[in-house]
């Protein structure tokens, strides 16, 4: 038993509050959605979901189920939107913050002024972003007749015809697939990551957790065998990659890029001068000196960002909401459904399935990454 | 015995209109004495504002005393203003009174809530039960009770455009959709786009339209009853025009935030017509200036002619209401003539009641006298996406189904994923 010092009390009642609070508002609140996604509060036919007191059963997956392959294919269509959002917007925003950041390292004249307009359009809300680029985007006009509209100002005799991109009003999809093999495709993955894992750990010769194995492969069972048999209504449900999300990630990039380069600046600021003049010294080019020097010791950084705008794009609502409305199913997200199956359909277990599946997706990301960095204090 | 009849009629008369008198005297003692608060929730703000102003501005006349504030939500067709009230009702926090389409979307999640107070002392004291058409009464009523006070009548199934643009291209107004397309090709040659749309729910509002001109009226309320099933070939023949009829569509339309951006490409020259609510007429008259016939003209739907697809916008009374009389007040407002002949002109509606003063051309315009002629000698069906006839999960999943049918123009999946959905939220059952 600790000694209780007049020092510790003081730090027990200064944490004390903040704790109750989040306990209450955060996960207490979490597990309130866990448990209303395993009932059927709101489910069309049965009990008056707004009642004051409204009569809640037990349902156990049954919501996991009709999302996965009930009559509605909106949340499976959200759910390859969003991982084709995620990997686009990470690697557009990762990219271009590493170029700016690299360009501006540079030390060009009028840095802070550059670092400054570049990092600006993050203090602008998702909601005026939207609606600007909303507007940009709109086929009759923004960047469609600028061109155009200049050129016509200056030549009225020759006029050109305006840019005929649709932008997120666009229909077309790459990559179509059926929804059968994207569930193969994540099962596969899950097992490869598996393996990848494994001989990692079988090189190092340290011994593999079974529960590890075991989860990851059954898991891994569920999609293959599971994406085999349902029904064939929902497994030959076309999906892909919709041209119009490009649009959206667009506009979220144009906003988070700056804050990806100013984390990127940061951690180039941190990589002591005498490393590259070693490196020079050795006769390395400018080029081998940022591919075999400064990339490798960026990669921590390169990390956070990406788990930082990983978790915004997991999440996103505003953005999409104010860009391209609430029916727009090329864009749509998790989040955009969440808040129409809740609040304009009333099905608040449906509802809570899907922000539970959302908190899952970012679990995916953030808990790794704090189990490793939080191993990581306490080796050190 | 002829006599002793007529005596005791006179008789009855008499007293009635003494209870009558009586009871409007009480009630205006009462009136003169309300003060404090009331808060309605509409979404009739910005371009829609005008005729509820015109309420409120009468209502601040009668009582004097009453602050009332309007917390309006932004959206058309009540999108976002649903979601805050939701939210509200909750929270255990209600509004006095709210905006609400009367039908499913009133019945449907309110009433079958408990949330509502039933109105039947209001509607029996006022004498509404015989001011207000049978078949409206019987959409705002359930477990025997009426349970909202309707302002008015709107009809979706209209066809919007602007007559001196029709003669500049030289095109007729389409009666049916067969003839709509050969005009749309006509258009197509000049450049002009032929049909207006909007974003998604203006898709949905277009669709039932020509679901009720592929159906019929009897079996477009038979679709709602689970009488007819969406695996009807009527149904899918509906689909198959509705892809018809996006191709002649301007293509920019899940960019539009709103119905009024693809009305104004009907004021800009740059489309031709536009399937729309007649909300559209009030917009015309009171935001464009345009005079009805002259400026603007409509038809009904193409192939909808003799049906009214109908909505109508209501007030109710939550349970918990912090001011309750002023509600009661507002509610005995709204139900007036007096409170209608203020409201209607402006919309762009008619009155609900029968008794309105609707034959009054300084108040209704041409398009509102038509409307009300329409709406005695039509066949009533009610709307899907304006609250009246599914409810609030079928609405909000048959957008998805009109999504995904618009990319992939799959009719028979259509017709399946719509049957199953049916199915789910309880049609016909």
């Amino acid at each position: 038993m600790v000694r209780m010092t007049k020092d510790r009390w003081t730090a027990v009642a200064m944490i004390t509050p903040s704790i109750i609070l989040l306990g209450i508002f955060v996960y207490g609140f979490i597990a309130q959605t866990a448990w209303t996604s395993l009932t059927n509060w709101g489910t069309p036919g049965g009990a008056a979901s707004l009642a004051e007191h409204p009569v809640i059963d037990f349902v156990g997956l049954k919501n996991y189920q009709d999302l996965f392959t009930g009559f509605n294919p909106r949340f499976r269509l959200d759910l390859v939107n969003e991982v084709f959002f995620t990997a686009l917007f990470l690697a557009a925003c990762l990219g271009l913050g590493l170029l700016m950041a690299i360009l501006l390292d540079q030390k060009v004249r009028g840095e802070s002024l550059f670092r400054t307009v570049f990092l600006f359009p993050m203090a602008l809300s998702f909601v005026v972003t939207g609606t600007i680029w909303r507007w940009l985007f709109a086929p009759n006009g923004g960047l469609n007749v600028l061109p155009s509209s200049i050129v016509n100002a200056f030549s009225p005799n020759s006029p050109i015809s305006p840019l005929p991109f649709e932008w997120f009003t666009s229909k077309s999809k790459l990559l179509t697939m059926h929804w059968h093999d994207v569930l193969t495709i994540v099962g596969v993955a899950i097992l490869l990551f598996m393996f990848a894992v494994a001989s990692t750990y079988w090189f190092k010769r340290r011994n593999l957790t079974v529960i590890f194995v075991v989860v990851l492969s059954s898991l891994a069972g569920v999609f293959i065998i599971g994406g085999n048999n349902i029904p064939s209504f929902v497994a030959n449900e076309v999906h892909g990659l919709n041209v119009a999300i490009i649009s959206i990630v667009i506009a979220a990039t144009w906003q988070m890029s700056g804050y990806t380069m100013a984390i990127y600046l940061a951690g180039l600021r941190g990589i002591p001068d005498e490393l590259r003049e070693a490196a020079r010294v050795d006769g390395a080019t400018e080029f081998q000196v940022y591919r075999y020097v400064i990339l490798p010791l960026l990669q921590p950084i390169t990390l956070s960002a990406a788990i930082i705008l990983g978790h915004i794009s997991l999440k996103i609502f505003d953005l999409v909401y104010v860009m391209a409305g609430d029916g727009n199913l090329q864009v749509d997200v998790p989040g955009v459904n969440m808040y129409l199956t809740a609040f304009r359909a009333n099905n608040f277990a449906l509802g809570s399935a899907i922000a539970m599946i959302m908190l899952l997706l970012v679990a995916v990301i953030i808990v790794p990454y704090l189990y490793t960095s939080l191993r990581g204090e306490k080796h050190a | 015995m002829q006599s002793s009849k007529r005596i005791l009629s006179v008789v009855i008369a008499l007293a009635l209109s003494f209870v009558a008198l009586a009871g409007r005297s009480t009630v205006n003692a009462q009136d003169t004495k309300l003060s404090g608060k009331l808060e309605i929730m509409s979404w009739w703000v910005g371009d829609e504002a005008p005729a509820l102003k015109a309420l409120t501005d009468l209502f601040a006349k009668q009582y004097p005393d009453i602050k009332l504030t309007n917390s309006g939500v932004a959206g058309g067709s009540g999108i976002a203003a649903q979601a805050v009230l939701k939210t509200r009702m909750l929270g255990g926090t209600p509004p006095d009174t709210f905006q609400v389409h009367a039908g499913q979307e009133l019945i449907g999640s309110w009433v079958a809530a408990d949330r509502m107070e039933p109105l039947d002392d209001l509607f029996k004291g006022e004498g509404w039960d015989k001011k207000f058409p049978q078949g409206l009464i019987d959409l705002l009523s359930s477990k025997g009770h009426i349970w909202s006070v309707p302002v008015n009548i709107h009809r979706a199934n209209v066809l919007w455009y602007i007559p001196a643009n029709l003669k500049k291209w030289g095109v007729d107004v389409p009666k049916t959709w067969d003839e709509f397309f050969k005009t749309a090709d006509a258009l197509k040659a000049k450049g002009v786009t032929a049909i207006a749309i909007g974003p998604s729910w203006t898709q949905v509002h277009l669709f039932e339209t020509v679901l009720l001109s592929t159906l019929g009226p009897d079996d477009y309320v038979g679709l709602w009853q689970g009488k007819v099933k969406f695996t009807d070939d009527r149904v899918k023949a509906a689909f198959t025009t509705y892809g018809k009829i996006l191709d002649y569509a301007n293509k920019d339309m899940d960019s539009l935030g709103d119905w009024v951006p693809a009305a104004q490409l009907l004021v800009d020259g740059k489309a031709a017509f536009q399937v729309m609510g007649d909300w559209e007429a009030g917009w015309f008259k009171a935001v464009k200036k345009m005079e009805p016939t002259t400026g603007f003209g409509w038809s009904a739907a193409p192939g909808t002619d003799g049906s009214f697809d109908m909505l109508s916008d209501s007030f109710g009374l939550p349970k918990g209401a912090p001011d309750r009389d002023n509600t009661i007040a507002w509610l005995k407002l709204l139900g007036s003539v007096a409170g209608q002949d203020a409201f209607n002109p402006l919309k762009g509606s008619i009155p609900a009641r029968i008794d309105a003063d609707v034959t009054n051309t300084k108040l209704y315009n041409a398009y509102s006298q038509s409307a009300a002629v329409e709406w005695a000698k039509d066949k009533i069906v009610p709307s899907l996406w304006h609250g009246a006839a599914a409810p609030d999960s079928f609405k909000n999943d048959f957008v998805t189904v009109l999504q995904v049918f618009a990319a992939q123009r799959d009719a028979d999946a259509a017709v399946a994923a719509s049957q199953g959905l049916a199915d789910l939220s309880g049609i016909g059952k």
